[in-house]
């Protein structure tokens, strides 16, 4: 490695912190190790360059009948930011997170070594890679399986749960039979509706459900963002009344009785990406995004907790997420899905009070023996941090073996105090 | 793929050629390069095999899988150091051998370069005499054996990266900007030469592209993704063109420079 600056890698940036920068050092992009090196139709295997990016993966093999084992809500990540953060997407419940479909990868380390990591080869690395924000180097190379899908489309069942209570129930009751799962939320109702959400769940359409104009459609490329945020939304717009009013109604404008849709994929997987700028939809102060899992044991009584504490601080926006995590694999150690139940929201950026309501949700998160996602962070507390990923030790010693001057750092490193 | 052995040569005309009926390879010298890497793609895309020839051996073979894979167009690589005197004499004989003979030899594009240090070069001999090397002299050498062929063979294409710097000498770039000039006047010649057999002989002048020539420069401004200069050489083969300025506006900007009055001219920073 030359020089003897701090390191680290950069994907497309998508992390919501400070996990893809480094103040007196050098950010490394890798948006152009973007070669595909190696496919094998057969078994969907698929060797390429870290700085491939989902939307490059989707916009080959789709046509091929392939899509990403798991996708993430934006298609503008890369693999090695989605491998870094290990990311999760809608089949969590049953596909699990984006490295249970990584085969191997190849890590360029401190000493300058490129190494070979897998479950059976320094396997330590591998782990310890896997959501561990880019801090034991740079990834150049990854072997990863994708899925044979049927169409371009997904048949969508929409299902309205009038409270918490409900849509943890649906989830529990046949949650196994869709591979895709998620439930908007609506985290401003309170009392007897705290909690009403609107899941939706799915798979795949095969052909037979396409009407005749899908079915040609299907087979062209993917279309650049139609629309777009111009200026910045005026403050108004994000105050509690209306808020709560506009929850109220995208919660009423699905029927009581379960409907099915089909879809393309990328208003299912990726709807903001039609919106260019969307986060200027939050003003000029901007938004913080917070997302914490709960483990199921717990889960129910944490989750009522939260959304009690949102709803009455009156924060959250529309944008809020649930989700049901299935189980992971062993070996993870800073990966952040547990199996339990996983809550994202927006909240605009009102100042000092929305930072207060953060620190009073982590404590319960704490509490409750979940953890914050570190891609979506900017403000943890090293504490905290330390209380919700108890593997941090065990990570701390493989970081410390294989690259001892912390050469790879980062401002979220600093600021969780990693290396003391 | 591309050594295996081809199908009898095309009888279709080719002048200007575009989807390849029998398999047409192109060279590609300097092929570790940004904008060489998006030619071979929109190449590939066309229907032709690639050769791509260069110093990086690692890097040229991971972008022959990248043709293979995204394609499904061979793709092979050869060893090129533009100073080494047998690599200028021998790289374009490897190249029709892997292309399978010199009926399947296509075209021919030279990509390889180097900005350096102009500050450094106004002042080093050493420095200077070696830019003009690698892009003039090494140019010169290679375009030479290669015209040859092309003559002929009777068709094709040769095409010579060169740049807006070759349109006026500055200050901020002379020594690197005669090389390119005289590079292309060499194409001009070629183009002369070759023009009886419809023989299509381009010049590209690229102004700012984004990539490691260019990276962390201050002072650039409209700096084009090498993704699209790479499509538009392969669009400007198909059309017979003879100068692609990249992007088109640079046209304009060259030709105000020339035009600027030399006493206007030594006042500015150009
Ligand atoms: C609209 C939106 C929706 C999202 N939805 C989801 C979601 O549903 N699920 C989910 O899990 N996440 C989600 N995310 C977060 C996003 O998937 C992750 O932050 C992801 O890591 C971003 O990838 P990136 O390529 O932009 O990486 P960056 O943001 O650039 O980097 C993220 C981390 O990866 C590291 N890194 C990047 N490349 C490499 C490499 N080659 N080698 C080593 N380390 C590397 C960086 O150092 C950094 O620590 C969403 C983000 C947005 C903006
Ligand atoms: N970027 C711009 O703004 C710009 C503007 C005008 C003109 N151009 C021209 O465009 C062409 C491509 O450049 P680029 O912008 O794509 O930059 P680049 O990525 O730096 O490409 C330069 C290429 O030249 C190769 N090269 C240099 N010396 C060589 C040698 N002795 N033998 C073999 N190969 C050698 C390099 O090979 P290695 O990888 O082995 O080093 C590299 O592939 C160059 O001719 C350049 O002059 C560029």
């Amino acid at each position: 490695m030359i020089g003897s600056e701090k390191l680290v890698a950069r994907g497309l940036g998508r992390s919501y912190g400070d996990a893809a920068v480094v103040r007196h050092g050098r950010t490394v992009l890798t948006e152009r190790l973007d070669r595909f090196l190696q496919f094998d139709a057969r078994t969907g295997v698929l060797e390429c360059e870290a700085g491939v990016t989902i939307n490059a993966l989707i916009d080959h093999f789709l046509p091929l009948g392939f899509f990403p084992s798991v996708v993430p809500g934006t298609k503008h990540v890369t693999l090695g930011g989605a491998i870094a953060a290990d990311v999760h997407g809608k089949n969590h419940h049953v596909a699990g997170a984006f490295s249970r479909h990584v085969r191997s990868f190849r890590l360029l380390t401190a000493s300058g070594a490129e190494l070979e990591c897998s479950r059976a080869n320094n396997a330590d690395l591998f782990w310890a890679t896997i959501g561990g924000m880019g801090l034991t180097g740079i990834i150049t190379d990854v072997r990863l399986t994708l899925s044979p899908v049927p169409s371009p489309y997904v048949s969508v069942r929409y299902e309205r749960a009038s409270n918490i209570d409900d849509a943890l129930e649906l989830f529990h009751a046949d949650d196994h039979r869709y591979a895709f799962s998620v439930a908007w939320i609506d985290c401003l109702s309170r009392g007897g509706s705290l909690g009403r959400a609107v899941l939706m769940r799915g798979d795949f359409a095969p052909n037979e459900l396409l009407t005749a104009r899908q079915r040609h459609d299907g087979s062209r490329r993917s279309p650049t963002p139609r629309l777009s945020v111009p200026g910045s939304a005026p403050q108004f717009v994000l105050a509690t009344p209306l808020m709560r009013a506009f929850n109220a109604g995208y919660y009423h404008s699905h029927p009581g009785a379960p409907r099915t849709k089909v879809l393309s994929y990328e208003p299912f997987f990726f709807p903001l990406d039609k919106i260019r700028n969307w986060n200027r939809l939050y003003g000029r102060r901007g938004f913080l995004q917070y997302q914490c899992v709960l483990p199921s044991v717990g889960g129910r009584e944490g989750l009522i907790r939260i959304l009690e504490m949102i709803s009455s601080s009156g924060s959250a926006s529309f944008l809020a997420v649930l989700k049901r995590f299935g189980e992971g694999e062993p070996g993870q150690l800073l990966s952040f899905p547990r199996v339990g139940y996983t809550l994202a929201l927006d909240l605009p950026n009102r100042g000092p009070e929305v930072f207060e309501l953060l620190e009073r949700l982590d404590a319960l998160v704490v509490r409750f023996g979940g953890r914050v996602y570190l891609a979506k962070d900017a403000r943890m507390r090293p504490e905290t941090f330390r209380a919700m990923y108890p593997e941090f030790r065990t990570w701390l010693a493989i970081k410390n073996e294989v690259d001892p001057d912390w050469r790879f750092s980062s401002d979220l490193a600093v600021r969780l105090r990693l290396m003391d | 793929m591309g050594t295996t052995i081809h199908s009898s040569p095309a009888s279709a005309d080719r002048t200007g050629a575009v989807n390849a009926p029998a398999r047409e390879s192109v060279l590609i010298l300097g092929a570790s390069s940004s904008i060489a890497r998006w030619t071979a793609h929109a190449f590939a895309r066309r229907g032709y095999d690639l050769i791509l020839a260069g110093r990086d051996d690692d890097d040229l073979a991971r972008l022959a899988s990248d043709v293979r894979v995204r394609h499904n167009m061979g793709a092979e690589t050869l060893h090129f150091d533009a100073l080494s005197v047998s690599s200028q004499a021998t790289a374009f004989g490897d190249a029709v051998r892997l292309a399978g003979g010199a009926e399947h030899l296509a075209g021919v594009v030279l990509a390889f370069g180097l900005l350096g240090d102009q500050r450094r070069a106004a002042h080093d001999s050493e420095l200077a005499g070696y830019l003009v090397d690698v892009n003039f002299t090494a140019a010169v050498r290679v375009l030479t054996v290669a015209s040859d062929h092309f003559e002929s063979r009777g068709r094709g294409f040769i095409v010579a990266v060169g740049s807006v710097a070759g349109d006026r000498g500055r200050q901020s770039n002379y020594v690197y900007g005669a090389a390119k000039a005289g590079l292309a006047v060499f194409m001009q010649g070629l183009r002369h030469r070759l023009a009886p057999m419809g023989i299509t002989v381009l010049t590209v002048k690229p102004g700012f592209v984004d990539t490691q020539m260019t990276f962390g420069h201050p002072g650039l401004f409209l700096v084009a993704p090498p993704s699209a200069v790479g499509e538009q050489i392969a669009r400007a083969v198909e059309e017979q063109r003879s100068v692609l300025y990249v992007p088109a506006f640079w046209r304009i900007v060259m030709l105000i420079i020339r035009l600027l009055p030399q006493r206007i001219f030594h006042r500015t920073r150009l």
